[in-house]
């Protein structure tokens, strides 16, 4: 009988070089060489002493390979009279991300989850103007809040930039936790109401424990959000407290002296290094966050 | 005293009233299920039974407390959801015991009560098991034990059978009225299906639009429908329906007049009826021959189902659904005399569609 199987049977040939595969992966080649070039030629750079960089030769790799930009951009870059390099914004920095993150997310989570499942009189309206506000521009805020921060006592200190990030983050964050909440079968809910759980109770023992993909979304976008910030911290610090962000900038623009284009790529790859690190770590953090089977299936 | 009493119910959602002046008691240690189709307002009541929905007007007893303002977890109620809802991150342990640990019971009763219900539903072997790795049938266990575990007066199913797969729910709708027979609790149950209906009510509250069209049990339910819709409702395949005029205790029905001696009338009536009679109420060939009502049909259509077959054909103008034995040979095209007695017909005014 096996002779009787004339004509196509079992699975289609597949060719490797079919022109579909070469327009994809022709494509793919192209566009990531086009945003892994700057990259590749910042880490060169970084690790180039001065008299190789006068050369001329940007795509070159070093000949001679040395971390002594890496260090200097680190402690000893100038920013006016400060001679410690990105250290000190760096520690500011996370001075004024751990904080904004943990009290934007935890003030949002708590908002989304009484605006999806506590809804009360005016509650969709509250709603409305909270989203309003994502897409009011933020330079249209800057004198006003600079007079609330004056008043408050908050102006140039740490505490004051951490207010801005988090009132600015409740918008979108809010909306995103009230749609994953949102999502969570009511079922779930009033069972935990008939069990006698009460407001907090359905939050911290029913909600929170399956919302940690939702968690992990808001934790990138704030990371990166507050992080990358340069608008709120040059305007809202003084030198003294300055994000690396800030920081960065005034060492790459600095006027004086000679420019080091090592110490200034390093600097940048240093200060853009944090949320690089959190894409790849989180990556594996998202599929491990899934929740398995909540109600049926 | 009764289980639950309902008074002068009513609940509307902005201007729409899904509930109006609903009156319903219910006896201790009753099975009663609330039928309807979808969006009857059968779910809606539960949820107010269960203090989910704040009421717009009226008043819910239970155990003979006011309990209209009452917060779920203090009306003595336990809730089955047709989605089970159970808590996916905590074992059936834990799902079991989170009412009990809200109550903040001291943990040697916790226990005590927990093997006590998983000993009953069958389910020890899963106590250290998440939701997810159980079966669907199992999953609704583990919801009913969490009911059960709270040691409560009234039970309220919200369609838990409807999730589960047919062969399933025949099984579980068995155990469900063993439990019932031995628990004693009363018990509320939602369902759009009416073979469970049938199977497990002590009565059934056939609801439409927020009105209950008819509550008794299911044998009155089935052969002395109070209205059309019931009649048409319950039953399937459903009902025949004929229009005729009724005068002087006789029906023209195909051209034909039948005395309609036999029908238990509430009161004498005159003009236009419909007459329904039950698939499985028609005889056919030689049965039917000395039946008050006789006619030859063409058969249109034969369904087997096994156990019996369904025939369609036409009647006045009407599709006319009967059942005839399940081995049987009967093909399309057939000439076949279909007959039926007048006692076993519904009869109902034209109008306001009410039984006479």
């Amino acid at each position: 009988m096996a002779d009787a199987l004339t004509g196509p049977s079992g699975p289609p040939p597949k060719r490797i070089f079919s022109r579909t595969n070469i327009m994809l992966y022709g494509t793919l080649l192209v566009v990531s060489i086009y945003y892994l070039l700057p990259l590749y030629v910042m880490v060169v750079t970084s690790l180039k002493g001065m008299p190789e960089i006068r050369l001329g030769n940007i795509f070159a790799p070093p000949l001679e390979v040395t971390f002594e930009p890496w260090v200097k951009a680190w402690s000893e870059a100038c920013t006016g009279i400060n001679c410690d390099g990105l250290s000190r914004g760096f520690w500011n920095s996370v001075k004024i991300l751990v904080p904004s993150c943990a009290l934007s997310i935890a003030v949002a989570s708590v908002n989304g989850y009484a605006l999806a499942r506590w809804k009360f009189k005016g509650s969709e309206l509250f709603f409305s103007i909270l989203i309003v506000g994502a897409f009011i521009p933020y330079q249209t805020m800057l004198y006003p809040l600079v007079i609330i921060l004056r008043e408050l006592g908050l102006m140039g200190k740490l505490g004051g930039l951490v207010l801005v990030h988090t009132v600015f983050g409740m918008p979108i964050l809010t909306l995103l936790f009230r749609n994953y909440f949102a999502g969570i079968p009511e079922d779930l809910f009033k069972a935990a109401r008939v069990d006698g759980a009460g407001f907090w109770g359905i939050y911290f023992r029913i909600m929170l424990p399956m919302s940690l993909p939702i968690f992990v979304v808001a934790l990138i976008l704030q990371v990166t959000g507050i992080w990358n910030d340069f608008l709120f911290g040059v305007i809202y610090t003084k030198p003294a407290t300055y994000p690396m962000t800030v920081q960065l900038n005034n060492i790459v623009n600095s006027v004086q002296g000679i420019k080091e284009y090592n110490v200034n790529m390093a600097a940048t790859l240093l200060t853009g290094g944090v949320p690089l690190i959190l894409y790849f770590i989180s990556g594996k953090l998202f599929v491990r966050g899934i929740a398995a089977g909540a109600v049926k299936g | 005293m009764n289980s639950v009493e309902i008074r002068e119910l009513d609940l509307s959602f902005g201007t729409v009233n899904v509930l109006a002046g609903l009156n319903l008691d219910i006896a201790q240690g009753e099975f009663l299920v609330l039928l309807g189709s979808s969006g009857c307002g059968k779910s809606t009541l539960l949820n107010c039974i269960a203090g989910l929905l704040d009421v717009s007007a009226g008043q819910i007893f239970i155990q003979g407390k006011n309990v209209t303002w009452a917060q779920p977890s203090e009306r003595g109620i336990g809730m089955v959801f047709q989605s089970y809802a159970l808590y996916p991150q905590m074992t059936v342990e834990g799902n079991l015991s989170f009412g009990l640990k809200n109550q903040r019971m001291d943990k040697e009763e916790i226990k005590k009560r927990v093997s006590k219900a998983s000993e009953i539903l069958q389910i020890e072997s899963l106590l250290k098991r998440k939701p997810a790795a159980l079966s669907g049938g199992q999953r609704q266990r583990v919801a009913i034990g969490r009911a059960l575990v709270r040691d409560v007066d009234v039970f309220l199913f919200d369609e838990p059978l409807s999730n589960l797969d047919a062969k399933l729910r025949t099984d579980l709708r068995v155990e469900l009225k063993l439990l019932h027979r031995k628990l004693g609790n009363t018990m509320i149950y939602v369902t759009h299906d009416q073979v469970e209906a049938m199977t497990l009510a002590d009565r059934i509250a056939v609801m439409k639009d927020g009105v209950i069209q008819q509550l008794g049990d299911p044998n009155t339910i089935y052969s002395k429908p109070t209205n059309k819709y019931v009649a048409d409702f319950i039953g399937s395949p459903s009902m025949n329906f004929f229009k005729g005029p009724v005068e002087n205790g006789a029906m023209q029905i195909n051209n034909e007049s039948v005395s309609l001696a036999k029908y238990d009338f509430h009161k004498p009536y005159n003009g236009l009826a419909w007459l329904g009679i039950r698939p499985e109420h028609v005889r056919s060939g030689s049965d039917a021959n000395d039946c008050d009502f006789n006619a030859t049909v063409v058969v249109d259509l034969v369904e087997p189902m096994g156990a019996d077959t369904l025939v369609w054909s036409t009647l006045q103008d009407n599709p006319f659904r009967f059942r005839v034995e399940g081995q049987t040979d009967i093909k399309q095209g057939d000439k076949i005399s279909i007959g039926f007695e007048i006692e076993r017909t519904s009869l109902f005014d034209i109008d306001t569609e009410i039984r006479l």
